[in-house]
């Protein structure tokens, strides 16, 4: 079958639609959509293959998403952003800053999507992203509320929830992250959830039986094995094999002065032994650059036992630039393409599952995000 | 009466001076809304509050209060902040 492959690239200033030849060798950058806009995350929707939906605001403007059913042509504001309810007079009520991540639903749920929002909150579309409802179960449950913490609990940017993913097998189970908050599933579409930190490390000094002290980057479910979960978490890379719930920390096999500390995580579309992080530094004031200035992907290809090297391409020295959370991804094909963007606006891809890299666009704003797929 | 917008809303409406009517600065947005699906969110947020970097002047005079009270010849001035990058 001859298929090309599309990345959408979500930026600080706007959006991308970047596709490639049948041999993904040549890229055909297409944009800016939404020039001067945030876009924190775009998707195309892997049910019909030809919807996008693409969360944006800006500096002064409020949060909204639009929509396109024809690759980006023309686009539709939503018609009822994602919002909280109005608060009750003299309550404090929480406001939308932005949306975050965008997941599609269930392959049975056509026109059902997710998304987290900064500060946290979950909300779900039932007619393809236009009207957005609250998920109470989450948003307005007390526990998760204090769990939630306010805006001093959040990442510099704000607190954000991250990583909503739908069980291929069950569209009632969800799994959702919050950075900070911890790592949360339910088993009945978001009306009662239960947590799934155990496992997990936190600060020095914290009750790690407590969501509010852990702050998992990155989740991702394994295509090819939907009971295995892999972590990259502000404390160490992760692997969960279901029913289990005790994360295993796999990142401590990591070379030490690498460490395990990131924000990606992407997952082999077909075999669950193979992931992917994007190492950052760590160490002491957090600068969050490549290690040493010397950028490199890390291939594990036995559910975390080992793990490799991947930097041929990259720059050797002197690059300072880091990858955000939702800006690596995989494509489907058998041998797997993987991509990432850098905070410095250069999109990188791999062809060979890590082996080599070369930039198909450089120059763009900071990347918030890219997602691929393949297109038949 | 006269409504001036930021650059920022022409893609809503078109041009950066409108007429509209309405008793109230709530009346202005939400009818607002109704013609320019999406703007009303875009300023205000969900808790009835004009966004942090919105700021609203009846008659050059600076109102946080959706429920001010307009007359006919009454102008409207809505900006955003000077900031950002």
């Amino acid at each position: 079958m001859v298929t090309v492959t599309m990345l959408c690239v979500a930026t600080r200033k706007g959006a991308w639609l970047v596709r490639s030849d049948t041999k993904r060798k040549v890229w055909t950058v297409e944009g800016p959509h939404f020039l001067g806009h945030i876009i924190h995350h775009m998707v195309l929707d892997p049910r019909d293959q030809q919807t996008i939906l693409a969360t944006a605001k800006t500096g002064h403007l409020g949060p909204t998403l639009f929509r396109s059913t024809d690759f980006g042509k023309h686009w539709q504001e939503a018609t009822q952003p994602p919002a909280f309810f109005k608060a009750a007079e003299g309550e404090i009520g929480r406001t939308v800053d932005h949306s975050f991540w965008l997941t599609p639903g269930h392959a049975s749920e056509p026109g059902v999507w997710y998304v987290g929002t900064s500060p946290h909150g979950l909300f779900r579309s039932e007619d393809g992203g236009l009207t957005w409802a609250p998920v109470n179960g989450l948003n307005d449950d007390p526990q998760y509320r204090l769990w939630m913490g306010g805006p001093q609990d959040g990442t510099p940017d704000g607190p954000k929830l991250h990583s909503v993913i739908v069980d291929p097998r069950d569209p009632a189970h969800l799994y959702v992250g919050m950075s900070s908050g911890g790592i949360h599933e339910s088993h009945d579409r978001g009306v009662n959830w239960s947590s799934l930190i155990d496992g997990i490390e936190v600060m020095d000094g914290l009750d790690a039986s407590h969501a509010e002290f852990h702050d998992p980057h990155c989740v991702r479910q394994c295509p090819g094995n939907p009971d295995r979960l892999y972590l990259q978490s502000h404390f160490g890379i992760y692997r969960l094999d279901r029913p289990k719930n005790s994360w295993t920390r796999v990142g401590k096999n990591m070379p030490t002065d690498v460490g395990d500390i990131g924000f990606p995580m992407v997952v082999h579309p077909h075999n669950p032994d193979i992931a992917w992080v994007f190492p950052m530094d760590g160490t002491n004031v957090w600068p969050r650059t490549s290690p040493g200035g010397k950028p490199a992907v890390y291939i594990t290809k036995d559910g975390g036992g080992n793990w490799q090297r991947q930097d041929r391409g990259l720059p050797a020295e002197q690059a300072w630039w880091t990858v955000m959370r939702q800006a690596m991804t995989v494509d489907s094909h058998d041998t797997a393409g993987l991509y990432f963007g850098t905070t410095s606006g250069q999109l990188w891809a791999s062809p060979d599952e890590g082996n080599s890299w070369h930039t198909i666009a450089e120059h763009m704003p900071q990347i918030y995000a890219v997602e691929a797929s393949v297109l038949a | 009466m006269k409504m001036l917008l930021p650059s920022a809303l022409i893609s809503y409406t078109g041009c950066s001076e409108i007429e509209v009517r309405g008793d109230t600065l709530a009346d202005v947005f939400s009818l607002l809304d109704q013609r320019f699906s999406g703007l009303r969110f875009r300023v205000i947020d969900e808790q009835n509050q004009f966004r942090c970097h919105i700021r609203c002047f009846v008659n050059a005079q600076q109102t946080v209060d959706l429920t001010h009270k307009l007359k006919q010849e009454d102008e409207i001035l809505l900006m955003q902040a000077l900031s950002g990058g």
